[in-house]
């Protein structure tokens, strides 16, 4: 017999502490796989972001770096700037990339910057104990909408791929999840494309991925896996927004 | 012999029941025991069954699964 | 002697970086400063490097964090309001021990206060500036000759102690003209030593992580005391200062930057009317010349702090003189400069006081 699915090389030995049914460990491993898939795992810089995958650092088998909250994007623009032959990519939650970090996210894909981001969206804060997000839906409840989010007083969320897309920049804009197998698989041909789209030095990928955070939404982690189908995917449509390089065939 | 074989690593594991969840062939349960981090693992009930999708893999958080495949 | 060029400060510091190896470029235009950014936009394609107009001085603090990671000579320049935003990248950058040189054409403050220029940034570049415990080297340039050659020397500092170095100017050191004298050759980056903490990918060697945290309980205070050393080591070693007739005087005028080029012209004044001043001009405003201001403690009868600002500095001063000699202070807060004569004319109030 043959070993087909097993911890990745591009994981490090340590264990992840997220919570049971968390997303970042499914997103975490398609990334480490593709990172020795692709065998770029020796060339890549990975950035954490700051919220729960701020451990990130610890837990991807590459040159990795933590920088200050929502500033990935300008992080990675540095590193690859300064040194092209890298891979770099931005790993970032909600909070970090459409709340603190919006300016950066914005102009990195205005100006096409040559690396791929990994946009991790449970609508929700996770490491500071589930409050409101950017991306939180109407009337969902969160630690500071306890009333559910009234869109009057809290504001409506943020969609970010239909935002970047209205950008002449982005290269590549792609919406997906990782709520079943299926889906797994499709987010992991989407990350694939946006390293592939960086290696081949086309510019900016985005991927978002819708992920679950059973802890936060106060569900197990099977209700969540649901609840992403039922209704968050109905807010975000999961969907390809954007791949430059195929019209340029 | 089973011709396809999934392995679940038992202190790996934090008894999320994504993977019971989505098995297509439903040979995967959630242990009574109670592994070094005080989850309660996933376990295989039956091997012979298993088609080495990697379903459970791919949903796996973990990742706790290890899948082996029939050499064709 | 070689050839002279006239050079205003602002172009004299971008020339002077990119001659020390700076690859690095990314800023937000602000004025007193926007000559700065000009003229590496327009430099920095000969020598190779990147120039990025960011989108704030935020994304180019952080744009710093990036390139330094990757092991380039990094540097940003902004005036007050835009280091104000740069602090958070600041913190971090020392939090995660890189390199990279920072200059502020300081401004009048607070708020956007006006483009006049001030010296009021100096408890913010002295002090630290963002959160948690750390300090940078400051260097005080006082002419144009010194913005070209300060790049070369914050760059050395940043690397041997691997942290950010803060060039501190003012507005009227950035719009100056003055004759300048390429004092050193280009530094050819490829001829700097390797360094062993940057990420250029794992090959061939075990990951590295670049980072400023650490939840372990007692780790972070074990690493802070290890940078504490590095800051010991900074106060040992990198003080610097200019003196102007120190050796008899009576009265000690103290001042940095564009105020010590005024307090030189005052203590020409002074010594014209037969009294014995002198000038001690700090180069590193941090690590300040504690050393210095101690022994001239004991025979100075009277010490005139002169600074554009509320009385910063002045401070500084107190805590090593400790009340065993008068400090006065003549402030310009607002981007007012002072004069030679108004220095002369306090000084002889302070005097007649004593």
């Amino acid at each position: 017999m043959r070993k087909v699915y097993h911890r990745p090389e591009g994981l490090t030995d340590t264990l992840m502490r997220y919570c049971p049914g968390c997303g970042h460990g499914i997103i975490h491993r398609i990334i480490a796989e593709l990172l020795v898939e692709l065998n770029i795992r020796e060339r890549t810089v990975g950035i954490a972001p700051v919220g729960c995958s701020v451990f990130a650092d610890e837990y991807f088998n590459c040159d990795m770096i933590q920088p200050a909250h929502g500033r990935g994007p300008a992080v990675a623009t540095g590193l690859k700037r300064a040194n092209p032959d890298l891979i770099v990519f931005s790993y970032q939650g909600d909070g970090d990339l459409a709340a603190i970090g919006t300016a950066e996210i914005v102009h990195a894909a205005a100006r096409n910057e040559n690396f791929t981001v990994i946009f991790v969206n449970n609508a929700i804060y996770g490491m500071t104990g589930g409050q409101l997000a950017p991306t939180t839906l109407p009337n969902m409840v969160s630690t500071t909408t306890p009333r559910g989010r009234n869109t009057k007083l809290a504001g409506n969320p943020i969609r970010v791929c239909e935002l970047l897309n209205s950008l002449d920049g982005p290269v590549y804009i792609n919406r997906t999840s990782v709520h079943t197998p299926q889906w797994v698989l499709k987010t992991k041909k989407a990350i694939k494309r946006g390293f592939e789209i960086q290696m081949a030095k086309k510019g900016f990928a985005l991927i978002e991925v819708l992920s679950m955070c059973p802890t936060n939404w106060r569900m197990s982690p099977i209700e969540s896996s649901r609840w992403i189908e039922e209704v968050m995917s109905k807010y975000y449509e999961l969907k390809l927004f954007r791949d430059l390089t195929k019209e340029e065939k | 012999m089973p011709k396809n074989r999934t392995e679940v690593l038992v202190d790996v594991c934090k008894g999320c029941g994504l993977c019971v969840e989505f098995c297509p062939k439903k040979i995967i349960r959630l242990s009574d025991d109670i592994n070094s981090s005080g989850y309660h693992p996933a376990e295989i009930i039956d091997q012979e069954k298993c088609i080495g999708c990697g379903f459970c893999y791919l949903i796996c958080p973990e990742p706790a699964m290890v899948i082996y495949r029939e050499e064709r | 002697m070689s050839e002279r060029y006239l050079f205003r400060g602002n172009h004299a510091i971008a020339e002077g970086a990119m001659r020390a190896g700076c690859r690095f470029f990314a800023g937000y235009p602000i004025t007193p400063q926007n000559e700065i950014p000009e003229y590496f936009s327009a430099r920095m394609p000969d020598y190779g490097g990147v120039f990025l107009q960011t989108e704030s001085e935020i994304a180019a603090i952080n744009m710093l964090f990036g390139a330094s990671a990757a092991g380039v000579r990094a540097m940003t320049t902004s005036s007050s309001p835009g280091i104000s935003l740069m602090q958070e990248g600041i913190s971090y950058s020392c939090g995660a021990d890189l390199p990279m040189v920072i200059a502020n054409v300081v401004r009048g403050g607070p708020g956007l206060g006006n483009i006049a220029p001030a010296q009021s940034d100096y408890f913010q570049a002295t002090r630290g500036g963002g959160h948690g415990d750390y300090r940078t080297p400051v260097l005080a340039p006082n002419s144009v000759q010194e913005m070209f050659e300060f790049p070369k020397l914050a760059f050395e500092l940043a690397e041997r102690y691997r942290t950010p170095v803060i060039i501190l100017a003012d507005g009227l050191l950035g719009q100056m003209i003055e004759p300048l004298e390429y004092t050193f050759d280009p530094v050819d980056p490829k001829t700097l030593p390797k360094k062993d903490y940057i990420l250029d990918g794992c090959k061939g060697r075990e990951r590295r992580v670049i980072r400023s945290y650490d939840l372990r309980p007692g780790y972070l205070e074990k690493l802070n005391f290890e940078r504490i050393k590095k800051y010991q080591k900074i106060e040992a070693e990198e003080v610097r200062y200019e003196t102007d007739h120190l050796d008899d005087a009576e009265f000690v005028i103290i001042a940095y930057g564009t105020c010590s080029r005024v307090a030189k012209a005052a203590v020409r004044l002074a010594r014209n009317n037969g009294v014995k001043m002198g000038l001690l001009r700090p180069i590193t405003l941090w690590p300040f010349p504690k050393k210095m201001i101690e022994e001239l403690t004991g025979k100075t009868r009277l010490f005139i702090v002169v600074e554009m600002s509320m009385g910063q500095m002045i401070e500084d001063v107190e805590l090593v003189v400790k009340g065993k000699a008068p400090v006065r202070l003549i402030p310009h807060p607002g981007g007012g400069i002072p004069t030679a004569r108004e220095i002369w004319e306090r000084f002889q109030q302070f005097r007649e006081e004593l």
